[in-house]
C-alpha cells in the first residue's frame, strides 16, 4: 500500500524530562520519527519540554515547541499548527496520556486532528488493565486474575479472594510508579492508600501474584495490511517480581522451545490485533511457569517503549523509524531493511550473538531508600553489551556499568553461604554479584534456582565463569590458550590481573598482545549473516574472523558517556551526537563508541561507524587498534561524554592514542585542586578558602582556620557525590566517620561554604586564542544547591554588564591558564561583590544543550571543530558561530529557564531537600519573553502548574525569614490564604501578613482534634508549600514529614526562598492572563535578527582576542 | 567437550573446534540455518538427510531434548555444527541433553568454532561438501575424503528417508476426507495438521505409483517435503502426473518441486538455499505476507509474470520470497492443485501459513 496522501502535517509529542521509567530512549525514537517525517516531505511540529534532547534541535522540525507537555499547552500548539495528524506513540506514557486527555477534552475533534498509529480505543484497551483483561478473554489468553478498586476497603475484600502476596498497580502511572507487592493486610492498606493518590484516575488494580515465574517480552510490529512480525524476543534473567526496566535482560530468549515460543508469538499477534493497534510497534510481556510452561500475558504497551529501543539496538531493526513509516500508510514489505538494503522490513531479525542489558541504579544518591527491586522501576539508566555468547555479553555489560564492584569478582576470598545466600535471594541492585559469590561459597545451581527463581541455564553459565576463573588462577603460566578461553567468556584484563594476583592490568594486556590474543569485530546485520550488511555497526568478540572494512576518510573516534546516571545523562550524549554530525560534515569519518542503548549516539544512523562497546581503557584501546588497522585515526574526542571518557584521557594518551582538544595534562590542571589553585592564583582569581585534610584532626584544624560553615567532600567526586555542608564540630566528626574513609590516599576537601551567594554557570569555547562565551546562567537557588539541581535563567536577570564582563574575563583567564581547546564549564559564586570560582570542568557540560537552545548557537558542534583545529574566527566565517557571543545577547532575547526534575516519588521516604549533592534525573526548559512566564512554564513542565489561588503554607529556617516577607506578602495580596508555623507566622504578622498559625506535626493534634499541617496537606487543603530546611540539611522531623507529604500528594513544594520569589513572579504571570506558545525557530530568528542588527559586537572577533591577549 | 575436532570444506577452508555428539567422522553438504529456536525439530527433519547443518544461533541445546517435538523417527542431519552447546538443559519438558541424544544416534558434531565466519563463507561461495572429524587430525587427509564424498546435485534421497511401510494417521474428531500422502521425507506435523482438519491420512512410501495412490481412493493427494535433487525424482513426478487433474493435489517443499516438474517447469539449485524460520513470503493475490519456515536448496523455475500455460492448463506463481524473489508457491488455475515451497506445518517456525491446510480441505470439498 502506498503512503497516505491525506496527511500533510504531523504533530509529534515528545516525552518531556528524563525521569525514572522514561529516559532518553524516547529521544532516540522521536529523533528517528522526525527524520522520517521530514524525508517524507511532511510539515513537522513537535512539543517537548526537554532541551537536552536531539529531537528539540530546531533543524529536526519546522516548528519545535519547547513547552510543557500538558493538554492545555499542547492544545495551544495544535491551535497554532493545525496538524492533520498527531503522533503520540513515540513519546512514552507522557505522550500517550496527553493524547487521551486531548481526546477527552474534544480537542482532537475540534481541530480535526487524526491520531496516528494507535487509536484512542487501542490505547485504552492496552493501557487500561481492566479493558485489557477483556482483550485477553476475547482471544482466550491466560492472565493473572485481578480486580480494580477505588477504595482501600474494596482492596481488602479482594485480597480475601486472591490471597497474599498481591500485586498493586495504580492505573496510568509511569514505569509502575506506586506499584508493588503487599504481603499482608497492613501493607495492603498503606500501599493502596498511596496508590489511589498516585493514579491520575485514582484506581488501583489488585492482582494475583505470579512471583518467581520466568518473564519474557516480545517486540511486535503491525502494518495496515495486517502483517505482523516479531522484531525481538527478550528474556529476563530476573524472574517475575522485578520490573523489566530493573531486570537484567537477554535477547534472544534463551530457554524457550520452539513450541513455547511460537505459542507466545501467536498470542502476541492475537493481542495486538484484538487491542486494535492499527500500525506500529507494541511490547507484550509474558510470564511463564517454569514447572508447567503455563503462559500468562502480563501487559502490552501500544507504543514504542524502553524495550523497543533496546530491541532496535539489539537487532539493528529500527522500530521507531519503521513505526513512523507504517503510521504514514506504508506496509512492511514496502520499507527496505536499511542494514541489508536489498531485503524488506517484512521479516523477523535473526541473531547470531547474544545481547545483555543491565540496569544502572543510583541508590547511593538517596540514603535511606529501599534497594529491594520490585514491580516499579528504580533504575536510572542501563547498559547493553553484545557478545558471541551469553558469558561474553554478560561480562562486557557488567564492566560497561562503570560502577565499583559491578564486574564479577572471582579473585577476593570466598565468603560464606550464610553471608551470600540471603543476599542472592533478595532482588536488589547487586544480586547478580551476590549469586556469583554464593556459588563460590558452594551454593549449588539447584539451591540458587530455588532461592532466586533464576533459570538453571543462566546459573550454569555463571558456574561456567567460575570454572574458567579457576583455570586462570590454576594455570602454571598464562599461555595463549588459557587467555583466549578466558577472553571468549568476556573476562577483562582487569579481572584476569585480579585473579592472577601477580600481574597488573597493563601486564596482562602486554602479555595478551604479545601472544596475539586480540578481539575481532563482528557486525549486527539483522539476519545472522544470511545477507551482507551495508551498515558498519560492530561489537567485539574473541572469535576468529574480523569484519571491519577499510575506511576512506581520516577517522575521529568519539567516546560516549555510557549509562545514564544522576550527574551524567542525556545532555552528554547530545554533545557527542553533535560532534558526529559536525565532524562528518567537516569531512571526517566519525566513529562512535558507547554502550548505552537508550541514546541517539548508538543509533547506527548517527555516526559513520558504531562500536557498541564498554567504555573501559581496554575496550577503547582495542577499538582504536581496530580502526588504525583499517585506516588513519586522526584523533579521539574525550571531552563531550562527561567524566567517563575524560577519566580515560591520560591512560589513552600514555598508550599512544591521539587525544584531540584539551590535553590530558590540561584536564589535570583543572581537576587537581592544588594545580587549579595555582592557575587561579596566576590569574588573580579567588576561590573559597579551602584546605585538604588527611585525617579528622587536620579537617578540624582547617575548618577552624577558615570558619564554619564549610563544605566537605571526598577528593574524588562526580555529580557532587558525598558532599555536605557542615555547621559545627559534631557534624564534621560525624561526616568524616560516616561519609569517607579519610586517608592520605583519599583526603577530604574542606571549603569555606559561601552563604547567600549567587551561583553562576558559564559554558564557553576556547581555541587557544579567542574565547567564545556560550552563555552565562544565573541560578535561581543560591550556591549550595548543586548546579545540576538548581533552576537557572539565561540571560542572567540580576547580573549587570559589569558582572558579566568580570565573569567573561575570569572565564577567559581560566581557559588560557588551563590550556583549554574546546569547551569549558565554570561555576562561579558571587558573594558580597566578590567573584569566587567554585570549579572549572574542561569538558562539555550538562548545560551545553540548554545554552545552545537558548542562544541559537551549536556550541557542541563548534567545540568538536575547535578540538580538531578550527578557530573561533574560522567558525564565524563559516557561519557556525555568530558575530559576538553569549555575553551580549540582545535585550529582547527570550528568557529561558532551566528547571531540574527530581525523582522523589520513586524513593518513598527519602527527604526532598536539595543540597550540594546532585539528585535530579532530568531537566525542562521554559521559554518566553518575560522571566515570570518562563519560570511558570518551567514549573508546569517539571511538576505541574503553580496554583493561582488557594492556600499556601510557609515554614522556613530563621536565616530565610527576612527574605520570606516580601514574597509572602505578595501572595497574601494576590488573595492566597497564608498558613504558617508559629515562628514564621510571628514574623509575617509583624510585617502585616495575616498568617494563620497551624499545628506542627511535633505539636500533635489539638484536644479537639485540630489537625496538624501534615494532616491538612494529606487532606489536600494546601495548594503550595514553602519549606526550607532548618540549619543543616539533615531530615528534621517536621520539615521532613511536610515535604514527604507534599510529594505523595503531588503538591508543589519550594525548598528555597529564592524559588519562592521566582514562583511569585510566575504566579503573577499566570494570573495576568493567557500564556502563549512559540516555536524555538521563532525565538532563534528573533535573536539572529537582533544580532545582525546590533552590528559591531562588543566582544569576540580578532580584535577581542588581542585585547584580552596574554598579560 | 575438549577433545579436538576439525571441519574441512571442499574448498579447503578449515575450522578447528571441539568434538560434539558422537566421536567419529562424517560428510555431507554444508548448509546453515538461521532459526533461533527449534533445533530438535530441525535435527529430525528428513529434508536435512545427508546435510551437515550449521546453527547460526550460538547457544544450542538449552532446552534439552523432549519426547513431543521430534518431527520423525530419528535425527537425520549427517553432521552438526554449533558454537556454544548447553552444559545443562533447562526446560520443564526436557528428558535428556542434546549432546547425549546426538551421541546415542551416532551423529558427529563439532562445537566452539566461528559459526558466523563459516556461514559468511557459505553465503559467499555457496553450499558445498564438508567433512567433520573428531578422529582425523590432518586437514589435508580429511579434505581428500571430502572431495571423494558425493554431492547433493543428482542425489536421489527420498527412498532413504521414506517410511518402509504405509501407515494411517486417523482423523481427529469426525473424519471428513481421506488423504493419500506420499512420504518423500514427511514431517510429523504435516499429517497432524491434516488430521486436525478431519483428514484420515494414508502415508505411502516414496515409491508409491499413481495406482497405489488411487488404491486408497483418496479425496486428495499430498506430496511431502524431502531431501535431495528434485531433478532425480522421476518416480514421484510420474505418480503425481497420474493423479493430476484427477484428484485435488497439495504439495509442500519437495512436493512443490515435484508439482513444478509435473507441470513441465525446471528446477535449479540455489546458491546457499533458504533455511530458517524468518523468511517473508508474499501471497501475490492478497499481498499478505507470512513469515515462514524454510528448508530448501532447490527451487522451481517458473515465470513470475502472468500465468504460464502448461499441459494442465494455466498455472500461476502464487507466492514469492520477498528477500530474493524465489518462487515459493504454484497454483493451477484450471485443475485443483497447488503447492508451496515453504513449510506451513512450521515445526520449527511460525504458524502464519497453517491456513493452507484448510485451503486443501476446501479444495477437496469443492471437488468431492
Ligand atoms: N501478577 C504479577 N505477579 C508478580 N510479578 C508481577 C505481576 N505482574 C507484574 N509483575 C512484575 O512487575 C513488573 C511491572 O509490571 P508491568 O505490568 O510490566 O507494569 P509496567 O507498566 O510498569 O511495565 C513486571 O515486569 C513483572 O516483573
Ligand atoms: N564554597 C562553596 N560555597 C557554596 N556552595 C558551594 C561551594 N562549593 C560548591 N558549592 C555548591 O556545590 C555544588 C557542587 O559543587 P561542585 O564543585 O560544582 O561539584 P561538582 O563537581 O559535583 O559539580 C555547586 O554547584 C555549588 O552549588
Ligand atoms: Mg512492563
Ligand atoms: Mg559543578
Amino acid at each position: 500500500m502506498p503512503k497516505r496522501s491525506d496527511i500533510n502535517s504531523v504533530l509529534v509529542i515528545g516525552s518531556g524530562p528524563i525521569v525514572i521509567g522514561q529516559a532518553c530512549e524516547f529521544d532516540y525514537s522521536g529523533t528517528q520519527a522526525l527524520r522520517v517525517l521530514r524525508d517524507e516531505g511532511l510539515r513537522v511540529s513537535l512539543v517537548n519540554s526537554n532541551p537536552a534532547t536531539i529531537m528539540t534541535d530546531p533543524e529536526f522540525a519546522e516548528a519545535t515547541y519547547v513547552e510543557p507537555i500538558t493538554p492545555e499547552f499542547v492544545e495551544k500548539v495544535i491551535a497554532a499548527e493545525r496538524p492533520d495528524g498527531l503522533l503520540a506513540t513515540l513519546g512514552g506514557q507522557t505522550a500517550l496520556n496527553t493524547a487521551v486527555a486531548l481526546h477527552e477534552r474534544g480537542v482532537l475533534e475540534k481541530y480535526g486532528v487524526e491520531l496516528l498509529g494507535a487509536s484512542i480505543d487501542a490505547i485504552r484497551a492496552g493501557e487500561d488493565r481492566q479493558k485489557f483483561k477483556g482483550v485477553c478473554d476475547a482471544i482466550g489468553a491466560d492472565y493473572a486474575r485481578s480486580t480494580l478498586v477505588r477504595t482501600v476497603e474494596d482492596g481488602v475484600t479482594v485480597a480475601g479472594e486472591l490471597g497474599y502476596p498481591l500485586v498493586l498497580r495504580p492505573s496510568f502511572t509511569l514505569g509502575g510508579a506506586g506499584s508493588g507487592f503487599a504481603h499482608d493486610e497492613a501493607e495492603l492498606r498503606t500501599m493502596l492508600a498511596a496508590g489511589l493518590v498516585q493514579s491520575p484516575v485514582h484506581e488501583v488494580l489488585v492482582e494475583e501474584s505470579v512471583l518467581g515465574w520466568k518473564e519474557f517480552e516480545l517486540e511486535v510490529m503491525r502494518d495496515r495490511n495486517d502483517n505482523c512480525v516479531v522484531v525481538c524476543s527478550i528474556e529476563n534473567l530476573d524472574p517475575m517480581g522485578v520490573h523489566t526496566g530493573d531486570s537484567i535482560t537477554v535477547a534472544p530468549a534463551m530457554t524457550l522451545t520452539d513450541r513455547e515460543y511460537q505459542r507466545m508469538r501467536d498470542t502476541a499477534f492475537a493481542v495486538i490485533r484484538q487491542v486494535g493497534v492499527e500500525t506500529g510497534g507494541s511490547n507484550i510481556q509474558f510470564a511463564v511457569d517454569p514447572a508447567t510452561g503455563r503462559q500468562v500475558v502480563i501487559e502490552m504497551n501500544p507504543r514504542v517503549s524502553r524495550s523497543s529501543a533496546l530491541a532496535s539496538k539489539a537487532t539493528g531493526f529500527p522500530i521507531a523509524k519503521i513505526a513512523t513509516k507504517l503510521a504514514l500508510g506504508y506496509t512492511l514489505d514496502e520499507i527496505p531493511n536499511d542494514i541489508t538494503r536489498e531485503t524488506p522490513a517484512s521479516f523477523e531479525p535473526s541473531l547470531d550473538y547474544v545481547v545483555v542489558k543491565i540496569p544502572r541504579f543510583a541508590f547511593e544518591k538517596f540514603p535511606g531508600s529501599d534497594t529491594t527491586l520490585t514491580t516499579h522501576m528504580k533504575s536510572v539508566g542501563e547498559v547493553m553489551a553484545l557478545g558471541r555468547s551469553f558469558t561474553e555479553a554478560l561480562q562486557k555489560a557488567t564492566r560497561s556499568l562503570e560502577a565499583k564492584g559491578a564486574e564479577l569478582d572471582f579473585a577476593s576470598p570466598v565468603g560464606s553461604l550464610e553471608e551470600w545466600l540471603p543476599k542472592a535471594k533478595r532482588p536488589h541492585d547487586r544480586r547478580l554479584q551476590a549469586v556469583v559469590q554464593a556459588m563460590r561459597a558452594g551454593a549449588s545451581i539447584e539451591t540458587l534456582a530455588a532461592e532466586t527463581g533464576i533459570d538453571p541455564w543462566f546459573l550454569d553459565q555463571l558456574a561456567l565463569l567460575g570454572e574458567v576463573a579457576a583455570d586462570l588462577a590454576g594455570a602454571a603460566q598464562l599461555d595463549a590458550e588459557t587467555l583466549r578461553a578466558a577472553k571468549r567468556h568476556g573476562f577483562s584484563d582487569v579481572q584476569i590481573a585480579a585473579i592472577r594476583g601477580d600481574l597488573g592490568e597493563e601486564d596482562v594486556r602486554r602479555l595478551r598482545h604479545a601472544l596475539g590474543v586480540r578481539p575481532v569485530y563482528k557486525t549486527v546485520d539483522t539476519c545472522a549473516a544470511e545477507f551482507a550488511a551495508k551498515t558498519p555497526y560492530h561489537y567485539s568478540s574473541y572469535d576468529e574472523e574480523d569484519e571491519i572494512s577499510p575506511g576512506q576518510r581520516p577517522k575521529v573516534l568519539i567516546l560516549g558517556s555510557g549509562p545514564n546516571r544522576i550527574g551524567q545523562g542525556v545532555e552528554f550524549d547530545y554533545s557527542c551526537v553533535h560532534a558526529c554530525y559536525a565532524l562528518h560534515d567537516a569531512g571526517y569519518e566519525t566513529v562512535m563508541v558507547n554502550c548505552n542503548p537508550e541514546t541517539v549516539s548508538t543509533d547506527y544512523d548517527t555516526s559513520d561507524r558504531l562500536y557498541f562497546e564498554p567504555l573501559t581503557c581496554e575496550d577503547v584501546l582495542e577499538v582504536v587498534a581496530a580502526e588504525q588497522r583499517s585506516g588513519e585515526v586522526v584523533g579521539v574526542v574525550v571531552q563531550l561524554g562527561g567524566q567517563t571518557p575524560l577519566g580515560l584521557a591520560q591512560r589513552l594518551k600514555d598508550a599512544g592514542v591521539p587525544i584531540v582538544g584539551t590535553t590530558p595534562e590540561a584536564i589535570h590542571l583543572a581537576e587537581e585542586r592544588g594545580a587549579f589553585g595555582r592557575v587561579l592564583h596566576q590569574a588573580g582569581l579567588t576561590a573559597p578558602k579551602h584546605g585538604t585534610a588527611r585525617s579528622y584532626e587536620e579537617a578540624l584544624a582547617i575548618t577552624h582556620e577558615i570558619g564554619y560553615p564549610v563544605l566537605v567532600r571526598p577528593s574524588y567526586v562526580l555529580g557532587g557525590r558525598g558532599m555536605e555542608i557542615v555547621y559545627d564540630d559534631a557534624t564534621l566528626q560525624d561526616y568524616i566517620e560516616r561519609a569517607t574513609e579519610v586517608s592520605p590516599e583519599h583526603p577530604v576537601l574542606v571549603d569555606r561554604f559561601l552563604d547567600d551567594a549567587i551561583e553562576v554557570d558559564v559554558d564557553a569555547l576556547f581555541d587557544g586564542e579567542e574565547l567564545f562565551l556560550g552563555g552565562v546562567m544565573e541560578h535561581i537557588e543560591e550556591a549550595g544547591i548543586h548546579s545540576g539541581d538548581s533552576a537557572c535563567v539565561l540571560p542572567p536577570i540580576t547580573l549587570g554588564r559589569a558582572d558579566i564582563a568580570r565573569i567573561r574575563e575570569a572565564t577567559e583567564a581560566i581557559a588560557r591558564g588551563v590550556g583549554v581547546r574546546g569547551l569549558l564549564n565554570v561555576q562561579f559564586a558571587i558573594a558580597g561583590d566578590v567573584l569566587y570560582v567554585l570549579e572549572a570542568n574542561p569538558r562539555a557540560s550538562r548545560t551545553a544543550p540548554f545554552v545552545s537552545k537558548a542562544t541559537a548557537v551549536p556550541l557542541a558542534k563548534a567545540a568538536a571543530r575547535v578540538m580538531l583545529g578550527a578557530s573561533v574566527a574560522q567558525l564565524r566565517e563559516e557561519g557556525m558561530l555568530p558575530a559576538g557571543d553569549g555575553a551580549d545577547l540582545p535585550l529582547d532575547a527570550p528568557i529561558c529557564v532551566k528547571e531540574a526534575v527530581l525523582p522523589w516519588n520513586r524513593f518513598a521516604g527519602v527527604d526532598t531537600v536539595l543540597g550540594p549533592e546532585m539528585k535530579s534525573t532530568g531537566e525542562v526548559m521554559g521559554v518566553d519573553a518575560g522571566f515570570g512566564t518562563a519560570f511558570a512554564k518551567s514549573q508546569e513542565a517539571a511538576y505541574g502548574a503553580l496554583p493561582t489561588k488557594g492556600r499556601v503554607f510557609v515554614s522556613v529556617a530563621n536565616r530565610d525569614k527576612r527574605h520570606l516577607i516580601f514574597p509572602a506578602k505578595r501572595l497574601a495580596d494576590l488573595g492566597f490564604e497564608v498558613l504558617a508555623t508559629v515562628g514564621t507566622a510571628e514574623v509575617l504578622r509583624r510585617n502585616g501578613v495575616a498568617a494563620t498559625v497551624v499545628r506542627k506535626l511535633s505539636d500533635g493534634r489539638g484536644e479537639d482534634g485540630e489537625p496538624t499541617i501534615v494532616d491538612r496537606i494529606v487532606a489536600g487543603e494546601v495548594d503550595l508549600i514553602v519549606n526550607t530546611p532548618f540549619g543543616n540539611s539533615g531530615p528534621r522531623l517536621d520539615g521532613y514529614e511536610i515535604r514527604t507529604a507534599a510529594v505523595s500528594r503531588g503538591i508543589p513544594c519550594l525548598t528555597t526562598v529564592q524559588a519562592l520569589a521566582a514562583a511569585v513572579q510566575g504566579i503573577e504571570a499566570l494570573r495576568s492572563g493567557e500564556i502563549g506558545v512559540a516555536p524555538l525557530q521563532r525565538h532563534h530568528a528573533l535573536i539572529t535578527a537582533a544580532r545582525s542588527a546590533a552590528g559591531e559586537p562588543r566582544y569576540g572577533g580578532a580584535a577581542g582576542a588581542t585585547e584580552g591577549g596574554d598579560g | 567437550m575438549t577433545d579436538p575436532a576439525i571441519l574441512v570444506l571442499e574448498d579447503g577452508r578449515t575450522f578447528r573446534g571441539h568434538a560434539y555428539g558422537a566421536t567419529g567422522e562424517t560428510f555431507g553438504e554444508a548448509v546453515f540455518t538461521t532459526g533461533m529456536t527449534g533445533y530438535q525439530e530441525t535435527l529430525t527433519d528428513p529434508s536435512f538427510h545427508r546435510q551437515v547443518v550449521v546453527q547460526t544461533a550460538p547457544h544450542i541445546g538449552n532446552t534439552g531434548i523432549n519426547d513431543e517435538d521430534p518431527e520423525s523417527r530419528r535425527v537425520w542431519v549427517s553432521g552438526y555444527v554449533v558454537r556454544d552447546p548447553a552444559r545443562i538443559p533447562s526446560n520443564w519438558r526436557s528428558r535428556r541433553t542434546l549432546d547425549a541424544e546426538l551421541a546415542a544416534q551416532g551423529v558427529v558434531g563439532i562445537s566452539g568454532i566461528d559459526t558466523r565466519a563459516l556461514t559468511r563463507h557459505l553465503r559467499e561461495r555457496g553450499a558445498m561438501r564438508v567433512g567433520v572429524s573428531s578422529i582425523e587430525t590432518d586437514p589435508e587427509a580429511l579434505l581428500q575424503r571430502v572431495l571423494e564424498s558425493p554431492g547433493m546435485e543428482g542425489a536421489d534421497l527420498a527412498g532413504e528417508v521414506t517410511t518402509p511401510e504405509p501407515y494411517v494417521v486417523p482423523a481427529v474428531g469426525g473424519k471428513r476426507f481421506t488423504v493419500a500422502a506420499v512420504d518423500l521425507g514427511i514431517k510429523a506435523a504435516t499429517p497432524r495438521y491434516m488430521a486436525q482438519q478431519g483428514c484420515e491420512v494414508h502415508v505411502l512410501p516414496s515409491t508409491a505409483t499413481a495406482a497405489d495412490i488411487l488404491a486408497v481412493s483418496p479425496d486428495g493427494v499430498f506430496f511431502s517435503n524431502g531431501p535431495g535433487d528434485p531433478a532425480t525424482a522421476d518416480g514421484p513426478v510420474a505418480a503425481l502426473r497420474g493423479v493430476l487433474g484427477v484428484k485435488p493435489v497439495f504439495g509442500i517443499c519437495f512436493g512443490n518441486q515435484i508439482l513444478g516438474r509435473a507441470l513441465g517447469f525446471g528446477t535449479y539449485k540455489l546458491k546457499f538455499g533458504h533455511r530458517g524460520v524468518n523468511q517473508p513470503v508474499q501471497d501475490r493475490r492478497t499481498a499478505q505476507i507470512a513469515i515462514t519456515s524454510h528448508n530448501h536448496g532447490f527451487a522451481v523455475d517458473a515465470p513470475t509474470e502472468g500465468p504460464a500455460t502448461t499441459d494442465y492448463g494455466k498455472v500461476e506463481v502464487s507466492h514469492v520470497d520477498l528477500n530474493d524473489g524465489v518462487v515459493e508457491g504454484l497454483r493451477c488455475l484450471d485443475i485443483p492443485a497447488f503447492s508451496v515451497q515453504y513449510h506451513p506445518e512450521a515445526a520449527p517456525g511460525p504458524h502464519d501459513a497453517t491456513s493452507l491446510f484448510t485451503a486443501f480441505t476446501d479444495l477437496m470439498a469443492a471437488n468431492a
